[in-house]
């Protein structure tokens, strides 16, 4: 039925010993904790900075307000969209050989929204007055819808992470015996007493499948609404109708290429080959080509339809970025980062783990610099010109603390998919056996 | 220090047995550094407390010039705005000559940074006649300010009467309003502002935007502190140009701050052809623009 799992020759203990055996403190994990410990304290460090001296430490400035903070703000609400699309679109649809997938995107979806949020108050002149959104916040305003549909997404991403997971927790229960007192406690607690029995898993399939179709409109939301920030404003280049879809679509392009990169590094990491195959990667590698098409048509749409009109400011805007000031980052980020990369998959040996994994860094870094380019031209060339200010107002270029401070923000989702990689199996161990009695029937 | 001033308030207001409950707005002249001095001169006048009494009180109780220090009044009163009234400005551009005596006046009123402007002085390309001429441009107050919709704490709002304002106690420093502004009328303090340990002490007052606050949005503010006692605004008054005009819609007056002559604006309007920044965006602002034409001198 299914060439993806190939398991005939796997017996269920042989199963439960490898995914299983990912969960534990090896010697390897606790040096790459560490290092990204210590990394994410460097990091900090430059936060403590900015607290101090104010946002004035960052390249950020009048003109240019919103620079890489919010661009990388963007990105990570784009790449946790992926979830949606994985274990939701395509698991409703029955596709079935997402299934070992799904809990690598909702880790994906998971760390990255939750981190998003965090992104957000980095780039806060008061940080200290957070609570003012919730004391004072106005309905008017799209960053308030902003942060209620964030939030909403990490609550339902964690719980669609958490309840199909029950099954495992119980296994972890059941089978880790040498595992820290705190962690066997932990599974204890957050497998809700479950015994597997008929009744159990209707009532777990009947909340997934809720939580699934929940989650759809909420993830168009979070990104429709990201796109809002800039769409809703009277600023040549943000003032686009189509910035919700456009938004969307590109972040089905980031999300595939950041899953892609998980599945290759949990893959080699913890011995899954049997389970994470070169068939998963072929097929991943076909969706990101699908996703990268329709991300291509809005760019065209994009570019295209203000260009051709001559003399208004969206086309002056468009006109910098095809060979104006823009013009350098803007071909490498299109041709670099989207249209070449899509055109190699197309050829099958661009599938396999490691092309399409070094592949999908590209894509995932020209996904990156896209956002900087739909953040920070357009505030390069307001209606009004830049005079009277100093020098280097006419220009954005981050400083240190600035790069670090994002810096921080990946290293904290690789923290935070590390530990949970390491506290849960990250393959779906009860539907992998389910899958495998399926077939044997 | 606020308390102790009201208690001496109230102390004083019950010896005197007098508590009218109106609620009337205008006078600047606020029952400040009222003394528990028993004498009286006889003269009586109304004068209306922080919560918004009407009582009359012996002029010799009173300090008049005092500037209120309690922060609550400034902050409710900042944001009422004054009843009855709508700010315009108009800018004559045949006028200015880039003085920039507005600026400087500006920028030492809001303790501003020589890099922050409420107000520049931009030098405009002229397309048709191939010249420039200098453009002031401040922060346009719109009647549909796109600044106040995105802000999510109502920091800045729009007041009864046309000014538009920002709280810097309230500001989560986000500069959703600053990538609003169609204008580019708001800037941002990113490091410590100017001054800022000589002004630690002072009472904020929003009319004003002083002190400045790190990590918050300030902008022009009409000089709503002036307007309130009837002044006109900074730059206005600073110009030696005959540049601006400042008055009430609602009267149809406004006065130059140059020759403190008082015309009908809507005269001056039609008469001059004016024009104000965009209208296409439908912002609709109090500021208007009489185009640059050919020196009448």
């Amino acid at each position: 039925m299914n060439e993806t799992i190939t398991k005939e020759h796997l017996t269920e203990e042989q199963i439960d010993q490898d995914l299983l055996k990912n969960v534990n403190w090896g010697g390897k994990s606790k040096v790459w904790l560490s290092f990204l410990t210590i990394s994410l304290i460097i990091c900090l460090y430059y936060y403590y900075q900015q607290l101090q001296n104010g946002l004035g430490v960052t390249g950020l400035h009048d003109y240019v307000s919103w620079g890489i903070y919010i661009s990388n703000f963007v990105f990570f609400v784009a790449t946790s969209l992926i979830g949606m699309l994985i274990s939701s679109v395509l698991g409703l649809m029955n596709v079935s050989w997402v299934k070992p997938l799904a809990r690598i995107a909702e880790l994906v979806a998971v760390a990255f929204a939750m981190v998003a949020g965090l992104i957000i108050i980095t780039d806060m002149g008061r940080p200290d007055r957070l609570l003012n959104v919730f004391i004072h916040g106005r309905v008017q305003s799209p960053i308030v819808w902003d942060i209620a549909v964030v939030v909403t997404y990490v609550a339902i991403s964690t719980l669609l992470l958490y309840i199909p997971m029950l099954p495992d927790i119980a296994l972890c229960r059941d089978k880790l015996k040498d595992v820290p007192k705190w962690q066997q406690k932990m599974y204890k607690i957050l497998a809700l007493g479950w015994s597997g029995n008929a009744k159990q898993f209707k009532i777990m399939n009947n909340y997934t499948r809720i939580l699934l179709i929940l989650i759809i409109p909420i993830a168009l939301s979070i990104h429709t609404v990201t796109s809002w920030l800039f769409a809703m404003t009277l600023r040549s280049g943000w003032d686009s109708p189509i910035f919700g879809p456009y938004f969307v679509s590109g972040a089905f392009v980031a999300g595939c290429a950041a899953v892609i990169i998980a599945m290759y590094f949990f893959q080699k990491n913890y011995k899954l080959k049997d389970y994470i195959t070169v068939d998963h990667f072929d097929r991943m590698g076909r969706l990101l080509v699908l996703v990268a098409l329709v991300y291509v048509y809005f760019n065209i749409n994009e570019i295209i339809v203000p260009g051709y009109k001559a003399n208004t400011a969206d086309a002056k805007h468009v006109h910098e970025m095809l060979y104006g000031h823009e013009s350098l980052m803007f071909w490498l980020v299109q041709l670099g980062g989207l249209v070449i990369p899509f055109l190699l998959i197309l050829f099958k040996p661009m599938r396999k783990p490691l092309p399409l994994m070094l592949i999908s860094i590209v894509i995932l870094a020209g996904a990156w610099f896209k956002r900087v380019l739909i953040v920070v031209p357009t505030q390069l060339a307001p209606y009004y010109p830049i005079q009277n200010e100093p020098e280097h107002w006419t220009s954005y270029s981050p400083t240190v603390p600035e790069i670090a401070i994002t810096a921080a923000s990946f290293i904290l989702v690789l923290l935070i998919m590390t530990v949970l990689a390491k506290l849960f199996p990250v393959i779906p161990i009860w539907e992998v056996k389910e899958e495998l009695n399926h077939n044997k029937k | 220090m606020a308390n102790k001033n009201d208690k001496s308030r109230r102390k004083f207001l019950q010896s005197l047995g007098l508590a009218g409950a109106s609620a009337v707005a205008g006078s600047a002249l606020l029952l400040q550094g009222c003394s528990e001095s028993n004498t009286a001169s006889g003269n009586k006048v109304k004068v209306l407390t922080a919560d918004n009494k009407l009582v009359e009180v012996d002029v010799a109780h009173l300090k008049p010039g005092d500037k209120i220090q309690d922060l609550k009044y400034l902050q409710k009163r900042g944001r009422e705005g004054i009843p009855g009234k709508k700010f315009v400005m108009v800018v004559d551009l045949a006028k200015c000559k880039n003085a920039r005596k507005c600026m400087k006046a500006c920028q030492s009123a809001h303790q501003l940074k020589p890099e922050m402007h409420h107000l520049n002085v931009l030098e405009m390309e002229d397309p048709v006649r191939d010249t420039s001429y200098w453009m002031p441009k401040t922060c346009q107050h719109c009647d549909n300010p796109p600044c106040v919709s995105v802000c999510p704490v109502d920091a800045t709002f729009k007041r009864q009467d046309g000014i538009v304002l920002i709280d810097n106690e309230r500001c989560i420093g986000c500069r959703f309003c600053v990538a609003a502004c169609p204008y580019s009328a708001r800037t941002f303090n990113w490091t410590e502002p100017k001054n800022s340990e000589k002004f630690a002490e002072v009472t904020y007052d929003m009319e004003l935007n002083v002190p400045q606050k790190k990590g918050t949005v300030t902008k022009c503010a009409f000089s709503a502190d002036q307007v309130r006692e009837g002044k006109l605004p900074y730059c206005v008054s600073a110009c030696p140009n005959g540049v601006y005009y400042f008055g009430d819609q609602n009267e149809d007056l406004v006065t130059n701050g140059t020759t403190k002559k008082t015309v009908r604006l809507s005269q001056l309007l039609d008469d001059n052809a004016a024009y104000t920044l965009m209208p296409e965006l439908g912002t609709k602002p109090s500021v208007y623009y009489l185009p640059p034409r050919e020196s009448e001198e």
